[in-house]
């Protein structure tokens, strides 16, 4: 089968690749329709997130039909079954999945023994994410063996399009959950750092749990018109600043929620000082993130407000502003999704036509046009938010 | 394909694995503008280890430290060029290049016994400063941002039935239970 296969920093493939077999009775083979390039894959297309090898697949984004299961799926899928797959491989069964914490799922991660030593305690198998969270190939492929079948996948009611539901897999839900850690209140203003494909979903995810005022900042105007259309305040970081402009939309008290959906990678600009000694510290391997995001709402928050981090961050980050993190007592919520945790709601949202996250799709090309969009997905070319790839 | 090779090692039976390669999202300039980095650190690391042979070589004795300066210089491009902002590596190799060509100017003196090598230095920084002009160029244009045609989603609101229905749907969902209770 044919899948984009990561080969080193910049350099994925579309391979000629084995297919997938079945390997655990609870293990399901699907026929990818559509997968998607998330944000995330290009901290790993930047080599920015350890542990990637050679020959990797990418891709944790997808969808497709059910052509093989094994003995142990127990009747909760089938040959046909449509199914979007959660980027969180779940058990279902251990104490975290039954707490509804299923990025953190205690039996998933199959190099777990390597992951306890890094984070502590291991979290859950992710698709195509790195050896630290079990080195699953990825869904940017033909064909993708699902692992814990019978738990990790959402059915897809009849009647709804490809690309209507494929972000339930990601993107939504992330945004969602994002939206939903803020703890909205009817009056509050939520501002949104980044307005890529994960802050598209957390702005209008923030619209309906109902924010007064959603604030989204960013600085390619094509992404900004879309934030805009989604209901949102834009702020162009290139030609204002975002603390003052900040203040006076919120006369002077600062934005009682903030959301982070830019994580380790921050635009690098003399604008942003301290995003320039991140990366030569980055590339001198003494940092691995560049948290000026982090640092930016830390400063502008409302005292007593809540800060809200989706975006990945990788592992070590320099000059956290702790003393204005403790003494303006500001809560931090963050982690990998909690995909099956929100996808019902958000599967009737879509259904009753409140959302259509198919929206964000600026790109649809074929899997082997996969590499080129990687790197026009990374330049910010041609107006490119989302690309969904078709096996 | 060694390495992927090697890595299979970390994968399952039934993991898919790469039989043959296709075309990869890493283009021949950046190919060159990596082997130009990976130059750049072995030319860095020579003229800081080794300054004196450099300047024996060329006849200018008593340059080391401005020799092993200049191998700092390259060992920061020779960085940037491997790094994602390669284009600001070639460009400051570009301009590297003129400080090397300025320097061994200076060695071209009619009484310098190795006057020869000096002029051979010079075509060999003269070519490799043509090449880098040229990756810098390429990779710019290759990676320029914002290229292609610019659009606008002013249209694209996500809410079929509109924002003014949809705005605080999940608010009044997650209230109705707790007025049903009161």
């Amino acid at each position: 089968m044919k899948a984009l296969v990561w080969h080193g920093k910049e350099d994925i493939r579309c391979d000629t690749v084995t297919d997938p077999k079945i390997e655990h009775p609870r293990d399901a083979i699907i026929k990818v329709t559509s997968c998607a390039i998330c944000g995330s894959d290009l901290h790993l297309f930047h080599n920015f997130i350890p542990a990637m090898l050679p020959g990797d697949i990418m891709g944790h984004e997808m969808m497709g039909e059910v052509v093989e299961v094994g003995s142990g799926v127990d009747g909760k899928l089938k040959k046909g079954d449509r199914i979007v797959v959660p980027f969180t491989i779940i058990c279902g069964e251990c104490d975290q999945c039954k707490r509804g914490n299923f990025s953190v799922c205690e039996r998933t991660n199959r190099n777990k023994h390597i992951a306890d030593k890094v984070f502590g305690h291991a979290t859950a198998g992710l698709f195509g994410y790195t050896h630290l969270t079990g080195g699953y190939p990825g869904g940017q492929a033909e064909y993708l063996r699902v692992p814990f079948a019978d738990a990790t996948h959402i059915k897809v009611p009849e009647g709804l399009t490809d690309e209507q539901v494929l972000f339930l897999g990601d993107i939504f839900p992330t945004g969602w959950q994002a939206a939903v850690q803020c703890d909205i209140e009817p009056t509050d203003t939520v501002a949104i750092w980044g307005c890529g494909p994960v802050g598209q979903m957390a702005i209008r995810s923030a619209i309906l749990l109902g924010a007064n005022q959603v604030i989204a900042i960013d600085r390619l105007p094509e992404r900004l018109s879309m934030a805009e259309a989604g209901g949102a305040t834009t702020i162009n970081f290139e030609d204002e600043s975002v603390v003052e402009r900040l203040n006076e939309l919120t006369d002077g008290k600062g934005p009682e929620k903030c959301i982070d959906c830019i994580g380790t990678e921050s635009h690098v600009s003399f604008g942003q000082p301290d995003t320039i000694l991140d990366r030569a510290k980055q590339m001198m391997l003494m940092e691995n993130d560049r948290p000026h995001v982090l640092r930016e709402m830390i400063y502008v928050c409302r005292p007593g407000g809540i800060l809200s981090i989706p975006g990945v961050y990788g592992g070590l980050a320099d000059k956290i502003p702790m003393g204005q993190l403790m003494n303006k007592g500001l809560s931090v919520r963050t982690g990998q999704t909690h995909v099956n945790r929100w996808t019902d709601e958000l599967l009737h949202y879509i259904q009753e036509g409140h959302i259509d996250p198919s929206f964000v799709i600026t790109h649809t090309v074929s899997l082997k046009q996969g590499p080129e969009m990687y790197k026009v997905f990374r330049d910010k070319q041609d107006s490119c938010v989302k690309v969904v790839l078709k096996p | 394909m060694m390495m992927e090779k090697v890595s299979n090692i970390a994968r399952s039976q039934g993991d898919p694995k790469v039989i043959s390669t296709g075309v990869s999202s890493f283009g021949a300039s950046d190919r060159m503008a990596r082997n130009l980095g990976w130059f750049s650190l072995g030319l860095g690391a020579l003229e800081i280890l080794a300054p004196e042979r450099i300047t024996r070589a060329l006849g200018m004795e008593g340059q080391e430290s401005l020799v092993r300066a200049y191998g700092f210089r390259e060992v920061v491009a020779g960085m940037l060029s491997l790094s994602i902002e390669k284009k600001a590596g070639l460009w400051s190799r570009v301009a590297g290049d003129g400080l090397d060509i300025a320097t061994l100017m200076t060695g071209l003196r009619d009484d310098n016994p190795k006057k020869g090598n000096v002029a051979m230095a010079l075509m060999m920084v003269g070519g490799i400063t043509l090449l880098d002009i040229a990756t810098a160029t390429e990779v710019g244009a290759r990676h320029a941002p914002q290229t292609g045609s610019r659009r606008t989603y002013r249209d694209r609101t996500g809410y079929p039935k509109g924002i003014a229905v949809s705005r605080g749907v999940a608010a009044r969902k997650k209230d109705a239970p707790q007025l049903a209770a009161s």
